[in-house]
């Protein structure tokens, strides 16, 4: 006989958020286990509680549906079981590790649904690692859940639609924006019009960010190329370089980033296939039209599974949360299968809109060629581009995990999360593929760091080998 | 197209015991073919703990254990690189006046075989080990046993093998193998196909597939030993660790990582294996037990993988019981890092002489002769 499990949501935001309500208004009671102290994602991320800045000032234009996910969650918080501050750091057929205060506990699933995000994609520059230097996101959440800049004059760079939505929210909050450098082309811009008009309202709000800031004096700059940050203890200046030379701008803070990647580890430690996505140049979790992943009962919303944004996690969530209940013996009546239909129609047209974006803000396809030796890849364990390539040309390395296991890359804290893309271009680069031949790093618990449980000492040892 | 080549060994497996067997043959003047079904050292040989250690071998394994302390005192030479080995000094820890008595047992019964291990007492183990947990009241200590990076070593093996002159191929499965009375051929798919006299099942905790080919099933089980990494700490053990009794192990890394084992992971497929979160949390408890200093620490990564065990726990080294030219190496019960190298040497030997110049009589596979009939393998 098996005791029936409340479904479980990993993540908080968008995705999550309405994949739990859905759950709700059938009649079930989800547990949902969040990283963040409190509900909203990274996109919606809410402040402390005693903070007083209002959403609008925080999000601008985005605090109308900011107010909307926050708010579906407060509806239904009394029919969740909700878990803040707690990270899965491990997930296994049937049942999640969790750490919660420095406390390990288990959690048993028999239908999940995965919505984990995402973070900066970074290519890395020379001087990234020096004091302010953050990537976009983090240039973000200081200013949504800090209420900081991350500097008084600040330069955004590398390139995607977050580098003008950060960029405003910088200057509408009072920041000084020294400019917002693209290494996309106005070029890239005009070509992908056709394909962004799948979703002229979110056009015309990307419109409106590069008029306001234009409107506003902060200096915009296209086809640029990253070189290096200037300053010893700490940001000084950023050198960048166009076609017509180079350039250096005075800075204290430099918020960077291309696009985002899809945090993928869960989906691989619960054994979900993948395929290489070409749009995202990364190995994705597979999933259907509703979310179902190749493994029975595990379902994948929201940018965890692929950068959709902020509205498609809102769909994909409620979709996935469908297809839970559908496969759960909660058969859609007729409202159920017009909603399920309309959200998937809603998502074709954000991937449509998707397509037109990478058009738009084009992954800089010669970084890898251009990486000078020198330059730090991997922050953890401080392996550097020409690291990586004399391994691969001493070793003949050919695979992302062999390249880590022969120089280390990506075997630090963070476990490939922030420099795996950067290292397979490298790779795929000097060793002639294409970056799906490199493979991706596998998956390996923890999922994040993990401290060493405080335990009593155990009265007796099983007797094994020792190594 | 298939690719036809005749070599005069032909080697299942590029772990380190088939690396440093190519690489002895090719000492020797023969020609050898390694099929490796991924990548060289990519399974146990690969991902193991790094232990570089003879203390606490059963006597049997102590001369090859001997050899192979040498060979590894030579290892830039031989692979190129120093694969991070450092001899730190062994320390295995007695929590007991039984496990002092059995510790000093074995000093006693394995003095012959220039380990020089030391006993140390309590006073003296608080005054140079502060570090140590509160429950360890003595241990014996082997000056020149260490630790090396088994990730960087055991392709390294390969590499050096390749660079003398070895055929090596990486994902490559020896999918069909036949002897005729003379000769083995060995098939990988329909592109390769290989002829040789002598075949070498370095095939590790497959290893039991290809004796099964030849009429020598041998009751060997897969068991996954779990490993966790810290991240980055100040440097404190000077020394590799283990228990007496076994359950516990931990290294320093010269990157200041803490790698340390316990426990068992399971299996996810035929060839992969990871760590379940009671093993993690096992191996995180008795660490802190053995080194306290990492209850403030983090681990950053836990791993295990695919072993080949023997219901007795020592390999099958020597000439097939079934078929002339079968050579065995296998089965080294998540031991097999520091004697894999002395192995590889032992196996070329028996190519060439038909004889080993160090002792192997008792890894014979005719002890397991009633095994023959034995049903395929299964888990542990």
């Amino acid at each position: 006989m098996s005791v029936q499990v409340p479904p479980v949501i990993v993540g908080a935001g968008p995705a999550g958020i309405r994949a739990a309500q859905a759950l709700v208004g059938r009649g079930l009671r989800p547990v949902m286990v969040d990283e963040a102290p409190r509900w909203g994602g990274q996109i919606y991320r809410q402040p402390p509680a005693h903070f007083q800045r209002s959403k609008k000032a925080l999000y601008g234009w985005e605090s109308g549906r900011a107010d909307a996910v926050h708010e579906a969650m407060s509806g239904v918080l009394d029919r969740v079981d909700y878990r803040p501050d707690t990270l899965v750091w491990n997930a296994e057929a049937g049942h999640l590790d969790l750490l919660h205060q420095g406390r390990t506990s288990t959690l048993a699933y028999s239908q999940l649904i995965v919505a984990s995000g995402a973070t900066d994609r970074i290519l890395p520059f020379i001087g990234w690692t020096k004091p302010g230097v953050y990537t976009l996101g983090g240039a973000q959440v200081a200013l949504k859940y800090q209420g900081c800049a991350i500097g008084s004059k600040v330069v955004f760079l590398g390139t995607g639609p977050l580098l003008y939505l950060i960029a405003y929210q910088y200057a509408l909050a009072g920041a000084n924006v020294a400019a917002v450098l693209d290494t996309a082309t106005l070029a890239d811009q005009v070509a992908a019009a056709p394909a962004l008009l799948a979703r002229p309202s979110v056009l015309a709000k990307g419109l409106y960010y590069l008029a306001w800031l234009r409107a506003h004096g902060v200096r915009l700059q296209g086809g640029v190329r990253a070189l290096r940050v200037l300053g010893d203890a700490r940001t000084e200046a950023l050198v960048w370089a166009d076609a017509r030379g180079e350039h250096t701008l005075a800075c204290d803070a430099v918020g960077f980033g291309y696009a985002l990647r899809s945090e993928t580890q869960l989906a691989d430690l619960l054994g979900c296939r993948f395929r290489f996505d070409d749009l995202a140049r990364a190995w994705l979790p597979e999933r259907d039209v509703a979310g179902r992943s190749s493994v029975p009962g595990i379902y994948l919303a929201g940018d965890g599974v692929g950068i959709m944004g902020a509205d498609a996690a809102e769909w994909a969530g409620e979709r996935a949360a469908l297809a839970l209940l559908s496969d759960n013996g909660h058969a859609l009546d007729a409202p159920g299968r017009t909603r399920a239909a309309a959200l998937e129609r809603r998502l074709a047209g954000a991937a449509r809109f998707r397509g037109g974006l990478e058009r738009a803000f084009p992954f800089p396809l010669r970084w890898a060629d251009q990486a000078p030796d020198e330059l730090v890849v991997c922050r953890c364990e401080e392996v550097t581009a020409g690291d990586l390539r004399r391994t691969v040309s001493s070793t003949g390395a050919t695979e992302l995990n062999r390249l880590k296991a022969f120089c280390r890359v990506g075997m630090g804290r963070c476990q490939g999360r922030m420099c795996a893309a950067a290292a397979a271009e490298i790779l795929a680069h000097c060793s002639g593929q294409q970056p799906a031949q490199v493979g991706r790093l596998r998956g390996q618990a923890p999922v994040k760091p993990i401290p060493f449980m405080d335990c009593a000492p155990a009265d007796s040892l099983p007797r094994e080998e020792s190594a | 197209m298939t690719e036809k080549r005749l070599v005069d060994a032909a080697i299942i497996g590029g772990g380190i015991v088939g690396s440093s067997a190519a690489l002895a043959l090719r000492g020797m003047g023969l020609s050898v073919m390694v099929l490796e079904r991924d990548l060289c050292g990519a399974h146990s040989s690969g991902v193991n703990y790094g232990g570089v250690r003879r203390q606490g071998r059963p006597l049997t394994q102590l001369p090859l254990s001997r050899r192979a302390h040498g060979i590894w005192g030579r290892l830039r030479e031989l692979i190129g690189i120093d694969g991070e080995y450092l001899r730190s000094g062994h320390l295995k820890i007695a929590r007991s006046e039984a496990d002092l008595a059995s510790l000093e047992a074995y000093r006693e019964r394995s003095a012959g075989y220039g380990m020089d291990l030391r006993m140390i007492g309590a006073g003296v183990l608080r005054a140079q080990y502060p570090w140590l947990g509160a429950r360890a009241i003595g241990g014996s200590y082997c000056p020149q046993d260490g630790h090396a990076n088994p990730r960087l070593v055991s392709p390294a093996f390969a590499r050096a093998a390749a660079r003398a002159g070895a055929d090596i191929r990486e994902h490559c499965p020896a999918d069909e193998m036949e002897h005729d009375g003379q000769c083995f051929t060995v098939s990988s798919g329909t592109a390769l196909q290989v002829r040789s006299r002598f075949l070498l099942n370095c095939a590790g905790a497959w290893a039991g597939t290809v004796a099964r080919r030849f009429g020598e099933a041998v009751p060997m089980v897969s068991a996954h030993p779990v490993m966790a990494v810290t991240e980055p700490l100040d440097m404190f053990m000077t020394l590799s660790l283990g228990v007496e009794g076994g359950g516990i192990y931990g290294r320093q890394a010269p990157r200041g990582n803490c790698i340390i084992g316990g426990s068992r992971g399971y299996a996810i497929d035929a060839c992969r294996a990871r760590p379940g979160h009671e093993a993690i949390a096992h191996v995180l408890q008795r660490s802190v037990e053995l080194l306290p200093a990492l209850r403030h620490a983090h681990i950053i990564r836990a791993w295990s993988g695919t072993e080949g065990y023997l219901p007795d726990r020592e390999p099958v080294i020597g000439h097939s019981a079934t078929t002339p030219g079968l050579v065995h190496g296998f089965g080294f019960a998540g031991a097999g890092f520091q004697i894999g190298p002395a192995v590889g040497e032992v196996l070329a030997e028996l190519v060439r002489d038909g004889t080993s110049t160090t002792p192997i009589a008792a890894f014979a596979i005719s002890r397991f002769a009633d095994a023959a009939h034995l049903p395929p393998e299964g888990g542990p």
